[in-house]
């Protein structure tokens, strides 16, 4: 009996938290079936009425006040997150092979340099940053939305770690073999952190999506509005909000890092279980 | 196939002297083993011929050419590795045939050269594999395959049975001894087991501190070690090295209170001169006048038994006999033993050389 009711415990732990965690979701799943006013008054039923699902339509295709069809940000920030997450990886995955594998004058001092830009993310540069794409003239551009957030050390110093994991042993021999360094990068380095860039994968196209303060500041254009700018804008100051759209927003908005999430999952469990050691 | 020569070869990384200055030569189907213990400088010796570093100094000629420079890939070798260094992403076949793919050989042929080396090596019904689902022996025998299948001018095996269990190591130095006599290649390996050496090698070189301290046949060296490090190494239990002088024109040696004689021969030494007598445990023989040796700890074998006793002076003798039915000498007892001339060792006790009688 006492060994069963402690097993209870972190059963009732783990239901509390999952409850914490997904109330507020199911609450703007349901929400966003609702009638806005009554979700207005706070009388929002944890029961969604079917009745109210043609608001996901309305919203992806004409959007809602002061904000454009929702199709048309997610098209932009899956564009974005897609950019940032391909560019970042594309980027980091040579710089990392260089400061990982080759002896040149200032390797460290290279190293060093990348990860001091750690300690300056895109917030804490932003005047500069927006100065400097405005000097370019890519403001209300794709390429200003994205660039920026695409350079930064994150990526490079989990890949440098990855890479310093590959035996010395394999590198020899694939010198052995006569592969040559882009060879081996190709045929070595890339297959066997496969697992690894599929997680900074995920994790990049997250952070991608959920860009929310330079999106804002360098993308004025309602047609480069991501859909978290199209969330906050749906929220009107002096008109009414229409509740029930900025939920079914918000709904949609959190299906494409979700469905990130899952479909590379089954991908880095296979490169996890697939690894040598 | 080719000869291997290596001309003073040296290496140091900063300060520290890892091999200071080799000379070898190996015949054209050689298998000369290098063995020595760990930071003798033979791993260093080995990735020197393989390209993996740079020597300080001296050359290496591969067939006769000069490859001291050259790109490991240019040198026309192969290497065997401790952790078997197999492509985890690859399967049994695309870790063989990689190699070969990069020198741009057709499919057919890397086909064909694949097919003959797995079927050499046992590896057909394996091919498809990847290397995680292989044991340890499998694992071994495709990293031998990948270096088959390149056709090298030379291999080079560092330490490849260690990762391997005790029974599986005596199965494959068969292997690796019987695959080298038929394909005749020129090989290097470097082990730090002496059985394994014993039993590879056509000749062995055995290192220490960087030093080549003896180069020959794996019989002369057990039975005329250059010198006590050889002696110690080469051997077990290790030779018993017992501190003497020298006494009776050359003719003996007195170990504390004993004498024993050197037979017929005598050794162009002074009496008193200091020198070490050795002794291997099985020549030890048991003799009812001989020198008495208190038993300290006795190690049953199941066939043969180790007895080590220790003199009231420090120093220590073991022994090795047969295991007799009406038990043999108990800790405790004192034993009396004698050695027979003809197999004792003499070493000089300064420089630690051997001495051969004049």
């Amino acid at each position: 009996m006492r060994r069963s009711a402690l097993h209870l415990i972190p059963h009732a732990v783990l239901i509390l938290a999952i409850l914490l965690f997904a109330l507020p979701i199911w609450i703007a799943i349901a929400g966003s079936t609702q009638d806005s006013a009554a979700i207005a008054r706070g009388e929002v039923s944890l029961v969604p009425n079917f009745d109210g699902l043609g608001v996901y339509r309305d919203v992806l295709l004409d959007g809602s006040a002061g904000a454009g069809p929702v199709w048309r940000a997610l098209l932009v920030s899956a564009g974005m997150a897609l950019a940032i997450a391909f560019g970042k990886i594309a980027l980091s995955l040579p710089s990392a092979y260089a400061v990982t594998f080759f002896r040149f004058p200032f390797r460290m001092t290279a190293f060093w340099l990348i990860f001091l830009t750690l300690m300056l993310p895109v917030e804490v540069r932003l005047i500069p940053t927006f100065q400097v794409m405005s000097s370019l003239d890519l403001i209300n551009s794709f390429t200003g939305l994205t660039i920026p957030l695409i350079a930064s050390a994150t990526a490079t110093l989990l890949f440098r770690q990855t890479f310093l994991a590959i035996p010395d042993e394999l590198v020899e021999a694939a010198r052995m073999d006569g592969a040559g360094p882009l060879r081996f990068l190709r045929d070595i380095v890339i297959p066997v952190s496969g697992a690894n860039i599929a997680a900074l994968f995920v994790i990049l196209f997250v952070y991608g999506w959920n860009q929310y303060l330079w999106p804002l500041l360098v993308a004025t254009d309602p047609k480069l509005d991501t859909v978290v700018i199209g969330i906050v804008k749906m929220i009107g100051v002096d008109t009414a909000t229409e509740w029930n759209k900025v939920m079914a927003t918000a709904v949609l908005a959190l299906i494409p890092p979700v469905a990130v999430v899952l479909l590379m999952q089954r991908w880095f469990l296979k490169g996890l279980t697939e690894g040598d050691k | 196939m080719a000869g291997l020569k290596l001309d003073g070869l040296r290496k140091s990384f900063g300060a520290n002297e890892i091999l200071k200055g080799v000379d070898l030569t190996l015949a054209d189907g050689e298998m000369l083993v290098i063995v020595g213990a760990s930071g003798c400088g033979k791993s260093t010796l080995l990735r020197l011929v393989a390209g993996l570093e740079t020597p300080t100094g001296g050359r290496i000629l591969i067939d006769g050419r000069d490859v001291t420079q050259a790109d490991p890939s240019a040198r026309d070798i192969a290497m065997v590795f401790q952790n078997y260094a197999l492509y985890p992403h690859m399967s049994v076949y695309e870790n063989m045939a990689y190699g070969l793919k990069i020198r741009g050989l057709r499919k057919a042929e890397i086909r064909a050269k694949v097919d003959a080396a797995s079927s050499l090596l046992g590896l057909d019904a394996l091919l498809d594999r990847k290397p995680r689902q292989l044991s340890g022996g499998q694992r071994q025998r495709v990293a031998m395959g990948r270096a088959i299948v390149r056709d090298p001018k030379l291999f080079l095996f560092d330490e490849p049975l260690s990762n391997l269990d005790a029974k599986l190591r005596v199965q494959m130095r068969g292997e690796i001894r019987r695959l080298q006599r038929r394909l005749k290649v020129t090989s290097l390996y470097v082990t730090h087991d002496q059985v394994e050496a014993m039993t590879l090698g056509d000749r062995l070189l055995v290192m220490h501190q960087g030093v080549p301290v003896q180069l020959a046949t794996p019989t002369e060296i057990f039975e005329r070690p250059a010198d006590t490090y050889v002696a110690g190494f080469i051997g077990s239990p290790a030779m018993n090295l017992l501190p003497g002088l020298m006494r009776r024109n050359g003719t003996a040696i007195a170990v504390d209170d004993s004498e024993f004689a050197l037979g017929p021969q005598r050794y162009a030494l002074p009496d008193g001169h200091p020198v070490f007598l050795g002794i291997r445990p099985e020549h030890v023989a048991l003799a009812a006048d001989g020198m008495a040796w208190p038993v300290e700890v006795v190690e049953l074998l199941g066939s043969e038994m180790l007895v080590h006793a220790t003199r009231p002076g420090g120093a220590t003798l073991t022994l090795r006999t047969p295991n007799a039915p009406t038990g043999g000498p108990a800790m405790g007892e004192t034993i009396r033993v004698a050695f027979p001339a003809e197999r004792i060792h003499v070493f000089d006790r300064d420089s630690g050389r051997r001495i051969e009688p004049a």
